[in-house]
């Protein structure tokens, strides 16, 4: 969770990523955003997420996407 | 056909062809020609009638099809519209306002409240009040008639380096030279249906609006979101059967990047076209694989020459190791590369690529300095006067005679679409309280912008204010506090150094 946070906030320094729970309903995430986050995810966790768990749900907090993550892990 | 002068003889012209067929939409709305025509009309006659003629109008509105249709109505009383982001941080706004002296802002119910926080005293209207003016026919055609093609008809603020943007002045002239070539090398008809991707507050979206007007074709604006969920931006293609796209690269190669185009083809797509940086060609082969029978474009251009000015139809096979030339310039426009001598590059020679001809905007606005800087005597030409437009690009002809573009000659970039001048996020840092200096590089591996400072405040601050100031897509990634800025032997900041620091850092942390 940890290496995930350090990644989110390179993104945005300013964002408190533990609490906030609407990072894609607040706009805080842009498409942009979303495409770094899946390239560092995949080199930091060596998990691909598949395009149909590209959603709002899995990134609309630091926990949900790190509850992906580990079941993408799991799926290995 | 008589001789066009003026860009509403497109709208003038296709109304009565197609009154009922659907012109702009969105995801949920749609409006036909014929409701195009009446509500531009509409806007036209209002500010006609409230005295506004031949001046600067701020459309200030989010991205819907009315923003278009005001921007046509800004056009019908003579005046010239001015797109503003609606997310652009106030202190950008007002540094606009100030160069402009704006006669009138146009906003709608979401932006309207926004408005009030500008600082502006004039005239303030809202879309939906002045679009039910009853259009006057007769006060239309006499400002038609007494337009001429030189006369401006939009000014599109973009990045400038001393931190104050430049408003590109484009005259009717310009556009229609640009949508006749343009429309002509992509083959547009009454049958396209473009799915508009690129903001309407840049040139960019001249692409859409014009040719729409022109063929009676169909634009749709796709909602930004989508572009952050691929699945569901293939599924709206495919469910408004749009067939002809003009994005930026990292919109398509988000798409393939992350496999949908396994899973899901949009399957009306069959012209593409797409510019405003380099695209990885691994990703331009899942691509053309994907719609081997679809039309590829690469654009190139500037919004000094009213949007795009060459292009490139894929014609051959790429390997990994290739890249896309941008190829020839449109019909009607000249581009003469010039060495570091000022005369013409040799064959494979780099040289700064330079554009001669009717698509040249007017210059900068209320910036004449910054104009001459810019367009210039044509070098090779001593015998009369003949401007030229310096993109400040080098390029380069391959062996097939075909341009290809090699770099930036300053310090812009191409960061998401969007001409970025690093010197002005530098200038806005700067600007912060405690900030000793700041200096900008960009990772082009990791298209990332990296800022250095030097001063007493801490990183978030420096972030904070960065939001503040600069829109969005100009906020530096990474943020990097120093002690001291290294310093070239002339005492400028020794950039390449930084640089050298940055990529450094980034072996270590791997």
């Amino acid at each position: 969770m940890e290496a995930l946070l350090k990644i989110l906030e390179e993104l945005h320094p300013d964002v408190d990523f533990e609490a906030n729970k609407s990072l894609i309903d607040d706009k805080i995430l842009d498409s942009f955003d979303i495409i770094t986050l899946i390239a560092e995810i995949n080199e930091e966790y060596d998990v691909r997420i598949p395009v149909e768990e590209i959603v709002p749900e899995n990134f609309n907090s630091a926990e949900s996407l790190y509850k992906l993550i580990q079941r993408l892990q799991d799926e290995d | 056909m008589s001789r066009q002068t003026n860009i509403l003889e497109y709208l003038e012209n296709i109304v009565n062809i197609y009154p009922d067929k659907v012109c702009y939409a969105n995801e949920s709305e749609g409006f036909t020609f014929k409701q195009v025509y009446n509500s531009a009309r509409a806007i036209g006659t209002f500010l006609y009638s409230q005295g506004h003629y031949k001046k600067p109008v701020v459309v200030f509105m989010k991205k819907h099809p009315k923003m278009i249709i005001t921007f046509l109505g800004v056009v019908y009383a003579g005046d010239y519209y001015v797109p503003i982001d609606e997310e652009m941080p106030a202190h950008r706004i007002e540094l606009i306002f100030k160069n402009l002296s704006p006669e009138a802002v146009i906003c709608d119910e979401s932006t309207k409240d926004k408005v009030k926080t500008f600082n502006y005293d004039k005239n303030v209207y809202l879309y939906d009040d002045i679009v039910k003016t009853t259009p006057d026919d007769t006060v239309l055609q006499g400002v038609f008639e007494r337009a001429i093609d030189t006369d401006p008809i939009y000014v599109v603020f973009t990045s400038g380096s001393t931190g104050v943007p430049k408003g590109v002045v484009a005259c009717h002239r310009s556009v229609i030279d640009y949508i006749e070539s343009f429309s002509e090398v992509l083959g547009v008809n009454e049958n396209t249906i473009f799915g508009n991707q690129t903001p309407l507050y840049v040139d960019a979206s001249l692409k859409e609006i014009y040719p729409t007007l022109k063929f009676g074709a169909t634009a749709y604006i796709i909602p930004k979101e989508l572009f952050m969920f691929p699945m569901k931006l293939v599924e709206f293609l495919n469910e408004k059967k749009i067939n002809t796209v003009c994005w930026v690269v990292p919109a398509f190669t988000m798409i393939s990047g992350l496999g949908v185009l396994d899973k899901i083809k949009p399957e009306y797509l069959h012209t593409i076209a797409f510019g405003s940086e380099v695209f990885p060609m691994k990703q331009f082969l899942i691509w053309r694989k994907a719609l081997p029978e679809a039309k590829f474009i690469n654009l190139y251009g500037p919004t000094e020459a009213t949007g795009m000015s060459c292009y490139y139809i894929v014609d051959r096979e790429f390997s990994e190791d290739d890249v896309i030339p941008i190829g020839r310039p449109f019909r009607n426009t000249d581009i003469i590369l010039l060495n570091e001598e000022n005369r013409l590059a040799d064959p494979g020679e780099p040289g700064e690529i330079c554009i001669r001809g009717t698509s040249l905007t007017l210059g900068y606005y209320r910036d004449f300095e910054r104009t001459g800087e810019a367009f210039v005597q044509n070098p090779l030409n001593d015998l009369y006067p003949e401007l030229i437009y310096r993109t400040g690009d080098i390029g380069k002809y391959n062996e097939r005679g075909e341009l290809v573009f090699i770099s930036r000659k300053d310090h812009q970039i191409k960061h998401m679409g969007h001409r970025i001048e690093l010197g002005e996020i530098e200038a806005a840092i700067g600007r912060m309280s405690g900030i000793v200096n700041a200096c900008c590089i960009f990772d082009n591996e990791k298209k990332k912008i990296v800022l250095y400072y030097v001063g007493d405040c801490s990183k978030a601050e420096v972030v904070n204010f960065a939001r503040e100031k600069l829109p969005r897509y100009m906020i530096p990634h990474v943020v990097e506090k120093l002690d001291v800025m290294p310093l070239t032997t002339n005492g400028k900041i020794n950039r390449l150094l930084l640089k050298e620091k940055y990529m450094n850092r980034k072996k270590e942390s791997k």
